[in-house]
């Protein structure tokens, strides 16, 4: 066990949904996917994304794709064209997420 | 019947590479084209082009990758869907008779999908009792109706369907769903009944992956560096078939990545609940979906399951919410972060002294180079240069030129350092609200209308 970024070994995608965004995030095994699922708990990503995402988060699972799905509201400063802020669509917030590290 | 069709998704939004479907037209085989022109905030900027002009408020761009494709795309019998119609099927229908009578194309058939254009009878629908309240915070809609820009039903896939069974060869639609964009041409092709759940449920995940174009193939993937010859890199072919399972695949000798792993990447752009994709045609279930590798560059997905829509469409409202303007200057290092505090703090108070002020929410500041789009993640504390990047938004279009003029004279007026002011000013541009509401399915009549050149 060691603490490792997710990115060493996770994928993420995210993009606009409303005033906030989705942040897409897979592994390529079931071990791995079974600890996203333990590790990324809906606290986990709403402490890490303190500074962007002033909203609920939602978290959904897809198995078939090794996935976990997060809904993070209010994270782009207004939605539509009303943003002020550079990433207005959220396209970071998957890159960001896998700045996580977790044990493995 | 046939057994498989082929359809290259070759514009995955306004404004993407016009070498998307040039290049599909050219490198490979396929069937249909489908080209996706619209976005939220462009059917606003269309409905203000068509007030000018009521030959515009359609996607031009559109018929210049005609100019450099009809002929193959006749020649070949290619079929091509697009929702370039925008606002103005009509006038995108002419521009393109006129385009091929150009060419000297003869018995070329051309089709409109109209009636999701619904802004000029939302005043009726609402008095009818058709609220179109917002579905993300419930407002009623009389709170922005005054200032609406434009309102338009997502359409699905029999309407494209239908365009195709009386004949067209190139199908021009407003506001259809990405996905219809595929799903039509494989309900016309396999003879899909709109009970066909699964079917339609296996096409709206086809057109999910091919929606944006090379966003499936390579295209903002994680592992960038497997990605081989960005420069060439291919655009989705989606391979067809009458049970519903599809193969997404590229065409020979392009560039990019196709792998079971890029597939999902784009299956979860843009995604809500998994289990529970709406569209007008189904519920698609993206979680029973089967993905596999069956080969290089070809990734198989079977098995989806679907169940009935629901009894409405979603309408997508826009409208007129104020004034915002952005600017930016490169502030030099050393100290570059806290000059560039120093540099935004003077345009607030420059502003304030001369009588004008923003609230705590009409205001931005971005530090670009220390940790704009990773806060609170990834930070530098001293880099040799940032991006001051300031921004407002208001009501008062006025009040946000004047903002628009306070920032280069930072130049010759603040720290040392400050360049990169080319640009000039930064002026007021209108933001659009967005309105996402639904409408009973039965207040939408859609028509197609094709016509031959």
């Amino acid at each position: 066990m060691a603490k490792v970024k997710l990115s060493e070994f996770a994928m993420a995608r995210s993009g606009d949904k409303g005033d906030g965004s989705n942040v897409g995030v897979f592994v390529t095994n079931t071990a791995d996917y079974e600890l996203i699922k333990r590790e990324l708990t809906v606290a986990r990503v709403q402490a890490h994304f303190k500074d962007i995402c002033f909203g609920a988060i939602t978290r959904y699972e897809a198995p078939n794709m090794l996935a976990l799905n997060f809904l993070l509201r209010d994270s782009l400063g207004g939605g539509g064209s009303e943003s002020l802020k550079t990433d207005a669509q959220g396209k970071a917030h998957g890159l960001g997420l896998l700045e996580i590290e977790v044990e493995r | 019947m046939r057994d498989k069709i082929h359809i290259g998704y070759g514009q995955g939004f306004w404004g993407d590479s016009i070498l998307g479907p040039v290049r599909l037209v050219n490198e490979g085989p396929i069937d249909y084209l489908a080209l996706d022109y619209l976005a939220e905030v462009t059917m606003s900027i269309m409905q203000k082009l068509k007030s000018r002009n009521p030959d515009a408020g359609y996607a031009t761009d559109f018929v210049r990758m005609l100019d450099r494709t009809l002929d193959q795309i006749a020649d070949r019998g290619v079929k091509v869907i697009a929702n370039a119609g925008g606002v103005n099927p009509e006038a995108c229908l002419n521009a393109v008779l006129e385009l091929a009578k150009k060419k000297g194309i003869k018995g070329l058939k051309v089709g409109i999908v109209a009636g999701d254009d619904i802004l000029a009878r939302v005043p009726d629908l609402v008095a009818a009792g058709h609220l179109m309240k917002n579905m993300d915070d419930g407002r009623p809609l009389s709170d922005v109706q005054d200032r609406l820009l434009s309102a338009n039903a997502y359409i699905g896939a029999f309407s494209v369907a239908e365009c195709l069974a009386a004949g067209a060869q190139i199908v021009i639609c407003g506001r259809v769903t990405d996905p219809a964009l595929v799903g039509g041409p494989m309900a016309y092709e396999f003879g899909w009944q709109p009970t066909d759940y699964d079917k339609l449920a296996a096409s709206t995940v086809a057109g999910h992956i091919g929606e944006c174009g090379a966003q499936c193939t390579g295209g903002n993937y994680t592992r960038w560096r497997d990605v081989e010859d960005f420069v060439r890199i291919g655009y989705p072919v989606i391979e067809g078939t009458p049970d519903g399972t599809f193969t997404v695949t590229k065409h020979a000798g392009t560039g990019g990545l196709l792998t079971r792993d890029t597939v999902i990447s784009q299956l979860l752009y843009e995604m809500g609940d998994p289990n529970n994709y709406l569209g007008p045609d189904c519920a698609a279930d993206f979680t029973s979906a089967k993905i596999e590798e069956v080969g290089t560059d070809r990734v198989q997905v079977s098995g989806v399951k679907g169940s009935a829509p629901t009894d409405t469409y979603k309408v997508s409202l826009s409208y007129q919410n104020g004034y915002k303007a952005t600017g930016q200057l490169t502030i030099a290092g050393p100290d570059a972060i806290e000059k560039a505090k120093l540099c935004a703090d003077i345009v607030w108070g420059r502003l304030a002294f001369d009588g004008c002020e923003f609230a705590e929410g009409e205001k931005m500041v971005e530090f670009v180079g220390a940790g704009v789009t990773h806060q609170g993640i990834l930070e530098s504390s001293d880099p040799p240069e940032v991006v001051l990047r300031m921004g407002v938004k208001c009501a008062d279009k006025a009040k946000v030129n004047r903002f628009g003029s306070e920032l280069v004279p930072l130049v010759t007026s603040g720290p040392p350092g400050v360049t990169g002011f080319a640009g000039g000013r930064p002026k007021a541009t209108d933001i659009v609200g967005y309105w996402p509401a639904l409408l009973d399915k039965d207040q939408v009549q859609t028509r197609v209308r094709v016509e031959e050149s």
